[in-house]
């Protein structure tokens, strides 16, 4: 096997090809580390297995192709979409390609994460690139075989031909293929040329889904296993002081009780009986740290906002100046709670922690990192630690953190067992890692008619907006603006929840932003066009919103939606950019006996190339209804620091009876692709909230918006 | 521990397990019948959904001593090959999204349908409201049922 010395571009050398002794040939690649330039290739493939590729093609004798996807899967469709683009320049039929989750990559990875909507955008250019190459590896060897130039061949989903109407299968030259040198240059198709991208493919794991077969954390077992059900503080700020657990051993199946730090795991042969002698054990615990309140939360962030101990994130002009000498300033305070995941498979991991290895299987949406903490934490070597993904039911951020994969490894070590901890649904809503509650104060100045000012605080617990957030719309489009930021340490733990910080900050400023229209007598859709025609461009790198895209996403919506003229129905509309993606939306609401039912929402997306079409409007549609199901109803309360809701009958999801019709467009261009799994869920909020405005006068500032109207609260 | 004797998706299955015991993690650990999903325990969320004599009922919350004699089917018996309409119906529409609560939505909509053959938009909506999916692809699911109907028919 070679590899070329030459290296037109760094991508190249994280191609190795080798001829399978079982037939075929495989194209090992990291897709990650492709992106860096200094990381050497591991010299002999045929002896790695998954270690040093994330991802891989084979290529079989008959010509049939497995892809590894490399990503982990939580429902946002990348096990698809990934290998979608890797077949699309390997030129094969979608039906000859088989996919499966590749497992984890712990020495040479980057990004095998799912979160922030970035696999798509990130891997466009790589896994297209890769299976470019291993098409001309094809070509090549079929050239070889007739004595052509390469140049004079063709190919068509799997099926190479020359000008004098020769034709190979690619299962008849990948044995020639995998000797050959990996080529230098390859060359993409053009947008008009795919067959694969931009159709709609199927989720691969469908039939399997139907039909109810272990993919998930929870469906793993292994012989011998114990489950485990951990009792953890039932407050935040607490430790436990004692415990005893004979009722606990008395209960039928229950094999062992095992302390570790401040919680107690019951292992049995069953989760019954792990859950039962869970209830069984009695504990004692004692506050460590201050037992918070909602009360105390929302007393601190009003404190905050009324303060002056801000982080200035950004700032252009004079916001004070402009409000000095404004004909008119408007301010609102927005409030929203902390809301937990909700992923409807509970937390799991599987570990079996023996003298000479670490192995870890289950829902994971960092597998990386998290076999890194269960290394450090037990004092073994990452390279001891295995770790398989399963498909995963739900992560929305969740999935990020390990807790329950350090909990599993630790109690398999203690216990010298394999060991499954499962999280009951009270464990899982109650030892949440929660989108944190923030407030936000939003204030805007007009003079002569124009918005001249804009200052925009936020109040938040335990972190603030991230990265370029505040450079996100209306900056760049408003002389005088200002980002502050204040927060205060809780002990509650919190964490990302699917878009984080703008899922509640853009339904607020969109609300705001109806408001300052409202105010400045002119047309909501005018207001936006107008302010964003001055970001047009614009040298400021840290805008990276497209004021062009925007627009474009405007335009659609309101054509779409009717927007102002659709009759019987109240409208609210709303514009996002968020996770590289444009997004416009408009709801609209009826009213009935006070209360607001959504009916509709239109949606108007650019996110570039559309992938996969199908997959591309389930992501849309989701995060449009979890949008309005958290703004309307997602709340989680706390008192003497312990959750308030812990299970469904106290917890409200969005259901069928609440849920609109959701209308997606996509505009359609040339652009590279960005992700769907977030960008969607944030504006909805504003829309709903501006819809309602128009049907009652009153402007909702505070999620969870249902708590906040004169209706009777719903849960079921 | 007592032992039970159920009748699921057409075999009988000798069980041992505590009478207090759910249906819902006697397929699961016993039997090895994961495609039941467990969701909240408390029968809220329809995760758990099988047929008891042709009904759907939440296994998180029967017992398996009150299961003892009924005719159980799970998701991996509604059908031998996975084309019950209602599959069928869910692979045309590409429903799921993590996948996780699917079984339990085929399940209510398959029940639902041997009742109600040809619901309106309002009926299949009502029927299937017991039923959560965190990643909201209840658009789908309604017209997913819609198509089913329109296969059974």
């Amino acid at each position: 096997m070679k590899t070329s010395n030459k290296i037109s571009f760094s991508r190249r050398s994280f191609l190795q090809t080798s001829a399978l002794a079982s037939g075929g040939m495989l194209v090992g690649f990291n897709l990650f580390t492709a992106c860096k330039e200094d990381v050497k290739p591991p010299v002999d493939l045929s002896l790695l297995d998954y270690n040093d590729f994330n991802a891989f093609i084979k290529i079989s004798d008959e010509g049939k192709v497995t892809i590894f996807a490399p990503n982990p899967e939580i429902g946002q469709g990348v096990k698809t979409s990934m290998p979608m683009l890797i077949a699309e320049e390997l030129d094969v039929a979608w039906e000859d390609v088989h996919v499966v989750q590749g497992k984890l990559d712990t020495k040479n990875y980057t990004r095998q994460v799912a979160g922030g909507s970035q696999s798509l955008r990130q891997g466009w250019t790589p896994l297209r690139q890769t299976g470019a190459t291993a098409r001309q590896m094809l070509v090549n060897a079929a050239a070889a075989k007739w004595g052509v130039s390469a140049s004079e061949c063709k190919t068509n989903k799997g099926v190479i031909t020359n000008a004098n109407g020769d034709k190979l299968g690619y299962g008849e030259v990948v044995k020639e293929a995998a000797s050959l040198e990996v080529p230098e240059n390859v060359t993409l198709k053009d947008v008009k040329d795919f067959y694969i991208i931009g159709q709609d493919i199927s989720n691969v794991d469908i039939d399997e889904i139907v039909t109810g077969k272990p993919l998930f954390g929870l469906d793993y077992k292994q012989e011998g296993m114990q489950y485990a059900s951990v009792l953890r503080p039932p407050a935040f700020g607490q430790k436990l002081e004692s415990f005893d657990d004979t009722n606990s051993r008395a209960v039928n199946g229950v094999n062992d009780v095992i302390k570790f730090g401040d919680k107690i795991a019951v292992l049995a042969s069953s989760t019954w009986a792990a859950m039962k002698g869970k209830k069984a054990l009695k504990a004692t615990w004692t506050q460590d740290s201050k037992a918070e309140s909602t009360a105390f939360h929302d007393e601190t962030l009003l404190g905050l906002l009324n303060g002056d101990k801000f982080d200035t994130r950004r700032k252009d002009g004079d916001v004070k100046k402009a409000f000095a000498e404004a004909d008119q300033v408007l301010e609102r305070t927005y409030e929203t709670p902390f809301v937990p995941h909700n992923c409807m498979e509970p937390m799991n991991f599987f570990a079996n922690v023996t003298t000479d290895k670490i192995e870890l299987v289950g829902p994971i949406q960092t597998p990386a990192g998290t076999a890194g903490q269960v290394a450090r934490m037990l004092g073994r070597d990452a390279s001891e630690v295995t770790l398989e993904m399963t498909r995963m039911g739900g992560g929305f951020g969740r999935r990020l953190y390990g807790d329950f994969a350090l909990e599993a490894a630790e109690v398999s070590h203690l216990a010298k067992k394999p060991v499954k901890v499962i999280f009951s649904r009270e464990d899982d809503m109650a030892a949440g890692i929660y989108r944190p509650a923030i407030k936000y104060r939003i204030a805007a100045s007009i003079k002569d008619g124009k918005l001249t000012g804009y200052h925009l605080k936020e109040a938040a617990i335990n972190g603030n907006m991230y990265g370029l957030i505040p450079n996100f719309f209306p900056a760049g489009a408003i002389e005088n603006y200002q980002v502050d930021t204040a927060n205060y340490k809780s002990n509650i733990t919190t964490g990302a929840w699917r878009a984080p910080y703008t899922n509640v900050l853009a339904s607020c400023e969109q609300s705001f932003f109806d408001e300052i229209a409202e105010a400045m007598g002119v047309d909501r859709i005018k207001l936006h066009m107008d302010l964003l025609d001055k970001v047009k461009g614009t040298t400021d790198e840290r805008i990276q919103y497209s004021p062009e895209r925007l627009q474009g996403v405007i335009k659609k919506v309101v054509k779409e939606s009717n927007y102002g003229k659709e009759k019987d129905v109240y409208q609210g509309f709303a514009v996002y950019y968020c996770h590289n993606t444009h997004v416009a939306e408009v709801a609209d609401i009826i009213m009935d006996n006070g209360v607001p039912v959504v009916k509709k929402v239109t949606v108007a997306v650019d996110c570039g190339i559309v992938v996969n079409p199908l997959g591309a409007k389930n992501q849309v549609v989701g995060g449009v209804i979890d949008g309005i199901g958290h703004s309307m109803y997602g709340e989680i309360t706390f008192n003497d620091g312990a959750p308030q809701s812990n299970n469904y009958d106290s917890y409200q999801l969005i259901r069928m009876l609440q849920t609109p019709q959701v209308d997606v467009h996509f505009i359609e261009n040339d652009i590279a692709p960005t992700g769907l799994g977030e960008p969607t869920l944030p504006p909805v909020g504003g829309a709903v909230a501006n819809a309602i405005y128009k049907a009652t006068g009153k402007r909702l500032t505070k999620m969870p918006y249902m708590n906040n109207m004169d209706v009777e609260p719903v849960v079921g | 521990m007592p032992t039970f004797q159920l009748k699921i998706n057409g075999a009988s299955h000798s069980v041992e397990a505590d009478a207090d015991t759910p249906l819902l993690w006697v397929l699961r650990d016993n039997l090895n019948l994961v495609g039941t999903k467990y969701g909240c325990g408390i029968a809220q969320c329809g995760a758990c959904t099988v047929h008891v004599n042709g009904n759907a009922i939440r296994s998180c919350t029967t017992t398996v001593a009150n299961a003892q004699g009924m005719e159980i089917t799970t998701i991996e018996g509604l059908s031998e090959n996975g084309d019950h309409p209602v599959q069928e119906a869910w692979k045309d529409i590409d429903v799921p999204q993590c996948g996780y609560c699917q079984s339990g939505q085929i399940m209510t909509a398959s029940a639902f349908l041997e009742n109600n053959s040809s619901p309106s938009r309002e009926e299949i909506r009502s029927a299937m409201h017991g039923n959560i999916c965190r990643c909201a692809s209840y658009n789908s699911i309604e017209k997913a049922v819609e198509v089913a109907a329109k296969k059974m028919n």
